[in-house]
């Protein structure tokens, strides 16, 4: 120990994936780099039933071989990473590597942080009712806070763009920060050794560099899932009242006039324009200069009027575009065949609602009519819509749209949306904060069947509550709350309890 | 091992005298056994010891040139009984499992094993799963070694000391008569390294010559008299033996340092990261040397007093660094100083945590207070960076308010999914019922988006668990068990108990055809055709066979529906006597290991290929995730929603998709939402193909090119 030279130590690699990821790989691949490029390697890992989608830490240590037969003994390297003895940190998603800061294995005197920015979702951000995903701004701040430096970019598209998997992508942002004590070559040597999809991978481990080289961190631009254009819009005009508003609010009120043109016919989307009109006018009376009601009650009105029935969802699924965007998401190339076959299962229900109004309620009230349709409906059907024996009936479905108007659900719909326009309109005169949450949790009314009937008895429960809470203190917070707790879970028994705590707080007063 | 092969590693095993070789630790193991001349070799797999009985299972070539069995036995008191064959030969064996579950299920053969004595080398290697990534109940093996009298190895975590652990365990094992457990840490088992190999040794007495020169002896059964001349045997011979063994061989082994009023005793498996610490703290180098004199416990049962005492003579104070509790070491060592009136302090649970793993950040926070309590001196005073650590502070308090967890889960078409899918559904109808969990990949249910499943109790006793809460007109238990617990111990205990004891019970059997949890190897109801062991005994005949009159077989799990109205029927039926629903489907993880490179091989040949996938309509998900709530596939997941009205992400599916159909079935079965569908991708079309989807195609776009005139 006295006479050591320059202290050698070894150089630390942690490598945070999810089971499935090919972090192994990514292992074995700097374990044979390094054992050609004159280093000791020792890799270890967990796998077990960690592998199974959960997070996993692949741990690999070099030592400079020169070193250790200068000091004549092998060095003794560790098999797990210890907080503040780690240089490099190669993360394969965004919230792992923000769980590697979480614990303690990026410090600020010495680790590069290598992470992909896109999201691999976690099962309690995908379950949730509306809106569950983490905050990627702040992981990848505390990220940013942690390391030494920070190389951090989408890696999941590249690897999807060179048709290759994340880990080149990662081994190329490695080679490229300069981390390591290898020249590229020797990286793209260990590929090719590898022997397993090596032209992918290189092209990928090429990209992986290049953006490494650019250095910096920059999160995907947000990238949204790609939506058939409606073919019509543009043939009602935005009324004259709304065309001085701010973008803010203009822009939901052209969407949901384009929306519900779309969805029936101008006559509708001038309906549509014509319930706003009162909406505009408290403002002037009633608001606060922010124009939120009357944007909040704009978005969720069109997505009210144009609520999903089985005549929208015929037409949405026979568009031409429609079409294109799947052969577009799947890759599908010209030599190859696309079939398309969905899954529906509407029930008595929702073929009573389709009808004329009149018609649908007898066969709803008729037990032995809704028993035969019963019977017809009790299992699911895929229908194929690249075949025209598949296409022609839903084609037909979504030309006979004209008849929505007269049809059971309709009725019940415009009925929800009047009552719930007017409830907003009578609390805005009360209070403007409260008519705001009350426009924004017509949100809860949503989808198909069991979760449209759920959303719609949640709402009422509401609706309700919004009555009670008028003119009460911090009512619009105590309502936001509420929503919140509606949105909690399947079953409703946060609402339960949350109105159950809001009962018992006004209790000692009532 | 049907679906992965492990030819790369087997060629491992023919290295000879003064090659290299590389690999995992527990590889070596492997390549270990043989140098050393075993006969015999049997296991039951399990994390993080399955690469021992899988390599062996495709090693049979070689095994058959040395003379070697090879047991791939059906539990771990199977494997440990199967020692049984060095009582009375010259035959050196070893038996292979996870610990502490599988010297739990062993311990009975262990402790018949350890009383009767043996003859030829007898070693239990053991794969401690133990902290980070363990999926089991954290306790110690060392508590059978104790209990049982069997020595227990903790070598180095390098792969020569793990191979001389090996090599001299079994000489161990001869000097002293008793079987050895050699016992290895998760990453010791994972750890990449090499050794220097040498020659395989083929037994110069082999399992035939046992065979035809069978011998007995009255004083080898574990029966009075016999078994109380055991017990003295033990202590007064065997133990003696294997002390004076460990000092001679020096097993164990003591490193000066010039901080010679302290030392550590440590056990070897904690060697890398103890020295890893010293470094950190900067009193040792990183080749070992260390300041502190260290007393390195590759043996860690018996311990040996002499050295002890040795090591501990003009020591102010020594500090124990023992993994897991009860801390039997530190109350060892503490006894042996008093009996010999050493004053030594011992430190140990008291500077490092009683529980958990010792980790690289445990072990150096716990080095640290025993050298300030005991020579300050020795450590250098850092100013630490106040700025640097109130950033990283921040950084992590950012990172824990956002970070969720990642518990395991079912992988990408999993046919497990539609089973606990189809639970949901019956739960929505008749309600909750209460859910025993057994071991394997299905107790991933209780965590989201299921949450269904109430205990675990052990391999293959998911319905033994259940068995009190059994009340006449009280809802009927369902219990869980998969195919790898059912013959594990299963059959016996929970079907034949349920059976016997006239259970109203319901038992689901997930057969996905593979022990999948461990790594997929064969079981006895495999679907597979396997030359060496037995495959496609069915597990409904065997229930049948146990007295089971109410047994449905479900070929298809993804048959959501079928599946919820076969539950429903064993929940609701008058018959009396356990209800048994038999899940089968196989395991995708290995189908797709199977299938896929067969598709790739077929799609470059030319022939036609269809790729099924399943995806969500953008325009018609509103965003609700009900599906995610009902499947939790990895294979959905979100996207930010292309509806500028809508805030809500939509459901999408990704490329992992293997199209098992769940989803389409749950939207079916639960009449969710119109916005799923199958996608179907021939590659390669025929001419027929071709002239179909043109003929559609053209139809197709003149109807809706009528239609582009809206009304």
């Amino acid at each position: 120990m006295d006479a050591a030279p320059a202290r050698v130590r070894p150089l630390a690699v942690a490598i945070h994936a999810l089971g499935g990821e090919g972090g192994g790989v990514l292992a074995d691949w700097l374990v044979d780099l390094a054992e050609h490029g004159g280093y000791l390697a020792q890799a270890t890992s967990v796998p077990g039933v960690a592998q199974r989608t959960g997070a996993t830490i692949y741990y690999v240590e070099l030592f400079p071989r020169a070193a250790a037969e200068q000091a004549g003994r092998a060095p003794v390297l560790a098999l797990m990473p210890a907080p503040g003895d780690v240089d490099v940190v190669v993360a394969s998603e965004l919230m792992e590597a923000a769980r590697a800061v979480q614990r303690g294995f990026v410090t600020p005197d010495r680790t590069l942080l290598i992470a992909s920015t896109h999201r691999s979702y976690a099962m309690t951000e995908k379950l949730a009712l509306a809106d569950g995903r983490a905050d990627s701004a702040a992981l990848l701040e505390s990220c940013r806070q942690a390391a030494r430096a920070l190389v951090a970019f989408d890696m999941a598209a590249i690897a999807e763009a060179t048709r290759s998997v994340i880990s080149a992508v990662l081994l190329g942002a490695l080679a490229g920060s300069g981390a390591l004590p290898f020249p590229r070559a020797d990286f793209e040597a260990a590929i090719r050794r590898g022997g397993i999809g090596v032209g992918a991978s290189l092209a990928a481990f090429a990209a992986g560099f290049d953006a490494a080289r650019r250095g910096g961190a920059t999160m995907p631009a947000a990238v949204e899932a790609a939506a058939t254009r409606a073919p019509s819009a543009g043939r009602v005009r935005l009324p004259a009242w709304a065309e001085t508003l701010p973008p803010e609010c203009r822009d939901p009120i052209r969407l949901g006039i384009e929306r519900t043109l779309d969805y029936q016919d101008a006559d509708y989307a001038r309906d549509y324009a014509g319930r706003l009109e009162p909406i505009h006018a408290l403002e002037a009376r009633r608001g606060d200069g922010s124009l939120r009601l009357l944007a909040e009650t704009a978005r969720q009105l069109a997505l009210a009027m144009a609520y999903e029935d089985t005549f929208r969802v015929a037409e949405l699924k026979t568009r031409p575009a429609r079409f294109a965007r799947v052969r577009d998401e799947l890759g599908v190339t010209d030599g190859q065949i696309l079939e398309i076959a969905e899954y529906f299962h509407p029930r008595t229900q929702e073929i009573a609602d389709t009808l004329p109004a009149g018609l649908g309620a007898w066969l709803l009230r008729t037990a032995w009519a809704r028993e035969a349709v019963d019977r017809f409906t009790a299992r699911g059907r895929t229908v194929r819509t690249t075949s025209l024996a598949g296409f022609l009936p839903l084609h037909l479905l979504a030309r006979f749209k004209r008849w929505r108007r007269r049809s059971l659900r309709f009725a019940a719909e415009q009925a929800d949306i009047a009552a719930w326009l007017a409830a907003v309109a009578k609390c805005a005169e009360a209070d403007y904060a409260l008519a705001v949450e009350l426009a924004r949790a017509r949100g809860l009314v949503k989808g198909y069947g069991d979760t449209h009937a759920r959303g719609r008895a949640r709402f009422a429960r509401l609706m309700d509550m919004a009555r009670r809470l008028q003119g009460q203190p911090a009512g619009a917070q105590r309502f936001a709350a509420l929503h919140r707790a509606a949105l909690a879970d399947e079953t409703g028994e946060a609402l339960d309890r949350a109105i159950a705590g809001l009962d018992r707080s006004r209790s000692p007063t009532a | 091992m049907a679906e992965r092969s492990f030819k790369k590693e087997v060629e491992k095993l023919r290295l000879g005298a003064g090659q290299e070789f590389r690999g995992e630790g527990i590889l070596a193991v492997t390549k270990a056994l043989l140098q050393s001349g075993v006969s015999y070799v049997s296991g039951y797999q399990g994390a993080p010891i399955s690469h021992l009985v899988d390599v062996l299972a495709d090693a049979s070539d070689i095994l058959a040139e040395l003379g070697v069995r090879f047991e791939a036995s059906a539990n771990e008191a199977a494997a440990t009984a199967t020692l049984g064959a060095s009582i009375n030969y010259p035959l050196r064996g070893a038996a292979t499992f996870k610990g502490p579950v599988g010297v739990n299920v062993a311990s009975d053969a262990l402790a018949n094993l350890a009383s009767a004595g043996v003859r030829g080398g007898a070693l239990v290697i053991v794969g401690e799963d133990y902290g980070e990534g363990s999926s089991i109940m954290q306790e110690r093996s060392h508590a059978f070694a104790l209990k049982s009298q069997v020595w227990l190895l903790d070598p180095r975590p390098d792969l020569p000391s793990i191979v001389r652990a090996v090599e001299k365990g079994f000489e161990l094992s001869e000097a002293s008569a008793t079987p050895v457990m050699l016992l290895l840490r998760i990453r010791a088992c994972h750890v990449y390294g090499s050794f220097v190999a040498r020659d395989n040794l083929r037994p110069a007495f082999g399992l035939k010559d046992a065979l035809d020169r069978p011998q007995r002896a009255l004083e080898r059964v574990v029966l009075p008299p016999a078994s109380y001349v055991q017990e003295r045997e033990k202590v007064e011979q065997r133990w003696p033996a294997a002390v004076r063994f460990v000092e001679e061989q020096r097993l164990n082994e003591m490193f000066p340092g010039e901080a010679d009023d302290i030392g550590i005793v440590l056990q070897g498996g904690m060697y890398n990261t103890t020295l890893r610490a010293l470094e950190l703290l900067g009193l040792a180098d990183v080749y070992g040397s260390s300041r502190v004199p260290l007393y390195v416990l590759n043996v860690t049962y018996p311990l040996v007093d002499g050295e002890l005492g040795r090591f501990c003579a003009g020591k102010k104070a020594i500090l124990i660094v023992e993994e897991g509790q009860p801390d039997f070491i530190e109350q060892a060592v503490n006894a042996m100083l008093r009996r010999a009136d050493i004053q030594t302090r011992v430190e140990g649970k008291g500077m490092l945590p009683m529980a958990g793993e010792y980790t690289g950040g445990v072990v150096r926070e716990g080095l640290r207070r025993f050298v300030e309590a005991h020579r300050p001196d020795l450590l250098e005073r850092r100013a630490g960076d106040a700025r640097a650590a109130q950033r990283l502070a921040e950084a992590q308090k950012t990172a824990s308010a956002n970070v969720h967890g990642r518990p395991p889960s079912f992988c990408t078409g999993c046919p497990e999914r539609p089973i606990f899918a189809a639970m949901k559904l019956v739960e929505r109808e008749l309600g909750p019922h209460h859910v025993s969990g057994d071991i394997g990949c299905h107790l991933f249910s209780v965590f989201p988006p299921f949450n269904i499943g109430a205990s675990t109790l052990g391999y293959g006793l998911g319905a033994a668990s259940a068995a009190a809460l059994d009340a006449p007109g009280g809802r009927r238990a369902i219990a869980m068990v998969g195919d790898g617990g059912f013959w594990h111990n299963g059959l016996a205990s929970s079907v034949g108990n349920a059976v016997f004891n006239k259970s109203d019970n319901v038992l689901v059997v997930v057969d996905n055809g593979y022990s999948a949890a461990t790594g997929g190897q064969d079981v006895p109801s495999s679907k597979a055709d396997n030359a060496l062991r037995a495959t496609r005994n069915p597990i409904e005949r065997a229930v049948r066979g146990i007295g089971v009159d109410w047994v449905r077989t479900l070929t298809r799990t993804y048959d959501v529906a079928a599946m919820r109205d076969a539950l429903k029927e064993a929940l609701t039926t008058e018959a009396k006597g356990p209800k048994v629903v038999i899940a089968q489907s196989e395991c995708m993880l290995n189908r797709q290991r199977r299938e896929r490179p067969q598709m790739r091989a077929r799609a470059e040949a030319g022939e036609r290929v269809v790729r099924e996938r399943f995806g969500v309509d953008a325009d018609t998900c509103t965003g609700d995730h009900s599906c995610i709530r009902l499947s939790g596939c990895p294979s959905l997941t979100l996207a930010p929603n292309p509806d500028k009205l809508r805030r809500e992400p939509v459901t999408k599916v990704v490329d992992s998709c293997v199209g098992c159909g769940l989803c389409g079935e749950v939207a079916h079965a639960a009449a969710l939402c119109p916005s799923f569908y199958r996608a179907s991708v021939v590659t390669n079309p025929t001419a027929w193909d071709r002239f179909k989807a043109r003929l559609n195609a053209a139809l197709i776009g003149w109807l809706q090119g009528g239609s582009a005139v809206p009304t």
